[in-house]
């Protein structure tokens, strides 16, 4: 109650003109920030003439919703398979990298061993290296096996796109588990892969839900190895795709807008759920670097 | 302390587990080793031999790249016609308005949410949207607004009777568009890393502050700018390298037209390897990109540690 009393008494002190100020930025601000999706989201819903027309109108007179009907049924349902390889190469990557993470944030976590501090520094340098100096050598490596246009090769390449992250923000996690219930645990007769299995794992489900989200992210919105490595038209990963829309001879802007919008909003709608846990699990992955 | 710590270590090991840790990060170091490792130093390897598209091999056929030396490295950095020093430039020139931009708006959004006030997660929601967007589809929403012909830019200079401007077709505004597209991008992680530092502040520090009498301006020159040291100083670095190294955005936005007038090292390296196939060319770019990348953060530690307060 005090608190609450003395933040408002420093806000009431504000002067006015700075309160304006302050209200006026965040409202640039946040136009600024939504604008361009409500932009596209506005294109989607306009027909081919109102797109090419000199007239400038945020909110269609005719909202035009069989947009999206004709980007999903243009070429045999084209976008629909699309919309499938990066859905299937989203959730492997996802079930994949949640094993990678877990059982390495597990060691880190409750071991204390050589080389633990360089691993985990390692582990933050692998996000500085370019990734152009990566994807040739993946390439090559693609050709050899005979991966490309898989869905293998490409969940494997991007496996540990996002390890990194999720290992410190599960140890994040597995950290604030109590070392007695392990302790009973082993009194118990219990392995250490039992008490992983049974205890660590099911106490620390939210942790991994939030960290298989964001290797899901990872993996919907990555471009260049989805660019170079599907590159037949049935493999296409939803970017490429709209890649190819869009560089088309004639691009059909409220088509586009369109596939983006079923693109984004997936991915908007589970990150604005998850974003709080995500924010704290980023940073102290950033400034621990 | 020193006892309390080794019973923390006999706790946390026990003796006789040794082999069990490794068993936890095998799976873990297997697939870094594959998919990071292992390309990093293929990649250094490359960029002294003269593979290409039909020598790098294939699933029936053995590689047959040889190693040629310096050669690469001779071409590009002495050699007169190699574009290596003006795309140097132009992504010299990206990195540095980009990130200035991202942790100038950053760091104005976050000191004006700071302050509880109703609706602030309202706005911090908002401010948050473009983290959440694909950085492809910001590039192709953006690219759209700057279309040419009927774009939203255009649009509007044409309501208030302006001439409209060829964004994409022209240097200054290609590079223009495309740094406007990732500001857009880049800020909110600046704002919501910097929002976190300032939660770290002792209200006390503030308070003991205003008792001295010091000014709110006073106030965040003495407290504020410094105890958000820390933090700018790391996302400053992470933005820098994100930043060299953004593929997607230029990619889509401008292409790295007109006349390679936007491309950056990373888009550039790219197009020589998958565009021309010059495989050999394009890893030594890599190789040149992972050298300065690694020779600017090492002088910008060793600045940021001897200015230390």
């Amino acid at each position: 109650m005090n608190k609450n009393d003395e933040v408002l008494t420093i806000v009431g002190s504000d002067p006015l003109g700075f309160r304006i100020l302050k209200y006026t930025i965040l409202i640039l601000g946040s136009f600024y920030a939504v604008f361009p999706l409500l932009w596209i989201i506005s294109t989607s819903l306009k027909s081919e003439s109102a797109v090419f027309s000199e007239k400038l109108e945020l909110f269609p007179s005719e909202p035009r919703f069989a947009n999206y009907w004709d980007v999903i049924k243009d070429n045999d349902f084209i976008f629909l398979k699309w919309f499938g390889n990066s859905l299937i190469v989203a959730l492997g990557t996802t079930l994949v990298g949640i094993f990678f993470a877990s059982t390495a944030a597990y060691a880190f976590s409750r071991f204390r061993f050589k080389g633990r501090e360089t691993g985990l520094f390692l582990f933050l340098v692998t996000q500085m290296f370019p990734g152009i100096i990566l994807v040739i050598p993946l390439y090559q490596l693609m050709v050899r096996l005979g991966l490309l246009n898989s869905y293998i090769g490409l969940i494997i390449a991007y496996s540990t796109t996002a390890l990194p992250f999720c290992v410190f923000m599960l140890k994040g996690y597995f950290d604030t588990v109590p070392k007695s219930l392990e302790e009973a645990a082993r009194m118990d007769g219990l392995s250490h892969f039992q008490i992983f299995w049974k205890i660590m794992m099911p106490l620390c489900i939210p942790g991994i839900v939030v960290t298989g989200f964001f290797s899901m992210i990872t993996s919907w919105n990555e471009f260049m190895l989805a660019l170079t490595f599907m590159s037949e038209e049935t493999k296409y990963l939803l970017p490429v795709g709209l890649k190819k829309y869009v560089f088309d001879f004639k691009t059909q802007w409220q088509l586009v807008s369109a596939a983006a919008v079923m693109v984004t909003f997936p991915v908007l709608a589970i990150w604005l759920r998850v974003q709080t846990a995500l924010m704290s699990g980023k940073l102290s992955g950033s400034v621990k670097g | 302390m020193a006892e309390a710590i080794k019973a923390q270590k006999k706790q946390v090991g026990p003796a006789g587990t040794g082999w069990v840790v490794w068993v936890f990060l095998a799976p873990a170091i297997l697939a870094m080793g594959l998919t990071v490792f292992y390309p990093l130093i293929k990649g250094i390897w490359f960029s002294f031999t003269d593979i290409d598209q039909y020598s790098m091999g294939n699933a029936f056929e053995a590689p047959s790249y040889q190693f040629i030396g310096l050669e690469n490295y001779k071409e590009i950095l002495f050699s007169g016609d190699s574009d290596l020093l003006r795309v140097l430039g132009q992504t010299v020139l990206w990195t540095v308005v980009n990130v200035s931009f991202h942790f100038g708006l950053g760091l104005m959004f976050a000191l004006l949410l700071n302050h509880g006030f109703k609706v602030r997660s309202l706005f911090r929601l908002l401010l948050m949207v473009p983290w959440a967007v694909p950085a492809y589809v910001a590039a192709f929403s953006w690219r759209w607004m700057f279309n040419g012909d009927y774009g939203l830019f255009n649009q509007i200079l044409q309501n208030f009777h302006m001439e409209p401007i060829n964004w994409l077709s022209k240097p200054f505004w290609a590079m223009t568009a495309a740094i406007a597209t990732n500001v857009w991008l880049g800020y909110p992680f600046m704002m919501v890393s910097i929002l976190a530092g300032l939660k770290t502040i002792p209200g006390a520090l503030y308070e003991a502050a205003m008792l001295d009498g010091a000014s709110r301006f006073q106030q965040f020159r003495h407290i504020t700018l410094p105890m958000l040291r820390p933090v700018s100083l790391s996302v400053i670095l992470l933005g820098f390298v994100w930043t060299f190294n953004m593929f997607p955005v230029i990619y889509l936005v401008t292409k790295g037209g007109p006349y390679g007038s936007t491309e950056i090292l990373a888009t550039y390296a790219y197009r020589e390897a998958f565009e021309s196939w010059n495989l050999a060319e394009a890893s030594t770019y890599g190789v040149i990109i992972l050298s300065i990348l690694i020779v600017l953060s090492t002088i910008y530690s060793r600045m940021t540690k001897e200015t230390r307060v």
